[in-house]
């Protein structure tokens, strides 16, 4: 079976490569903490804690649960879903600053 | 003549790369992903839903976050703990994230060990990463005591916006449940390691399929996963 031959390899990749990566996701996890350490506020925080988180979410998709290896149709069938999510953040977004807008016109700044 | 076209056309058939190597995927007779088996194809299937599931908790949180004209508690200063006298921000949180990725670094490893058919250091692998995820779980039952006694509840909290207590309980519960049964999930495939299982095909208890290596592999799939969503929580719930 040339199906279960190309398993018995599996995702073979040299140690070294999980290593860097490991210490990577402890370097950007350390840059994510000193964002609050130091306190940065604003654009520069936000825009930091996104590109950290995404680096890292980046490197744990691709090489540590291998797609960067896998079938096209594969990664497609995963990440064309995915930004569904992010239209939907989009309208939520929208949708919460009416509410917040609706709230201080009608209730003050009670609740 | 026939006999060539057929092998000119299975070459062209596997080698297909880009847009057509997804055409070829989706339209071939044999299964949807060539390559891919059905064990990971489903987990990661699973995982998509569960993705969907974990965007939904943090699309209302940040809804209910952005709605609210309460000003919103401090997660920097409600997560900080004080050791040897300083009070330091998030340390507890910075700590957990620090063992769920050395869990995921050593899960990674243990998948590689699994190809190379190393039964030893495999199993070794996977019970460490269990111990760093209970120990994760752990920590968190710890978080949880400590901002229930502070009077954190999921109707109200001491500190402002009464939506914080019930996004916490709901977030962070959620992926300390998913991290428990991963631990449980990790078990139950290193023990199977361990014995040997997948070196002899021995057949499942409950499916009665021949076990395989890659079973190591789609549980470590599940792992990196629960580490990934917690990338995602660290930076909207804790950091935000």
């Amino acid at each position: 079976m040339a199906h279960s031959a190309t398993h018995a390899q599996g995702q073979q990749h040299p140690i070294k490569l999980y290593l860097v990566v490991w210490a990577w996701l402890f370097i950007l996890s350390a840059c994510s903490y000193f964002v609050d350490y130091f306190q940065l506020q604003g654009l520069l925080r936000y825009s930091l804690i996104i590109l950290f988180m995404l680096l890292k979410a980046g490197l744990i998709v691709a090489v540590f649960m291998h797609m960067a290896w896998e079938r096209l149709s594969l990664v497609y069938a995963i990440l064309v879903p995915i930004s569904a999510v992010l239209v939907f953040v989009a309208i939520m977004v929208l949708e919460s600053d009416y509410t917040l807008l609706s709230r201080i016109a009608f209730f003050g700044s009670g609740s | 003549m026939a006999e060539q076209v057929l092998t000119e056309l299975r070459t062209t058939h596997s080698e297909a790369t880009g847009l057509r190597s997804i055409a070829t995927d989706f339209s071939s007779d044999r299964q949807a992903f060539r390559n891919v088996s059905w064990g990971k194809a489903m987990m990661w299937i699973f995982l998509l839903s569960d993705t969907f599931v974990f965007s939904c908790f943090l699309i209302s949180y940040m809804t209910a976050r952005m709605s609210t004209t309460v000003p919103w508690p401090n997660p920097s200063e409600v997560f900080a703990l004080t050791i040897g006298g300083t009070s330091l921000p998030l340390i507890l949180i910075a700590i957990m994230t620090f063992v769920l990725i050395s869990s995921s670094g050593t899960m990674a490893m243990a998948v590689n060990f699994g190809y190379r058919r190393d039964r030893r250091k495999t199993a070794v692998l996977m019970l460490v990463t269990a111990l760093l995820g209970a120990t994760f779980v752990g920590m968190q039952a710890f978080e949880w005591t400590k901002l229930i006694h502070e009077g954190v509840r999921p109707w109200g909290n001491p500190w402002g916006a009464a939506q914080f207590g019930s996004s916490f309980f709901m977030i962070t519960g959620f992926h300390g449940t998913h991290v428990s049964f991963g631990v449980l999930f990790l078990l139950v495939i290193a023990r199977k390691v361990w014995r040997g299982d997948y070196d002899h095909e021995r057949r499942g208890f409950f499916t009665s399929r021949k076990g395989r290596y890659e079973s190591v592999e789609i549980m470590g799939l599940y792992w990196h996963f629960v580490d990934l969503v917690w990338v995602f929580i660290f930076a909207f719930f804790y950091l935000w």
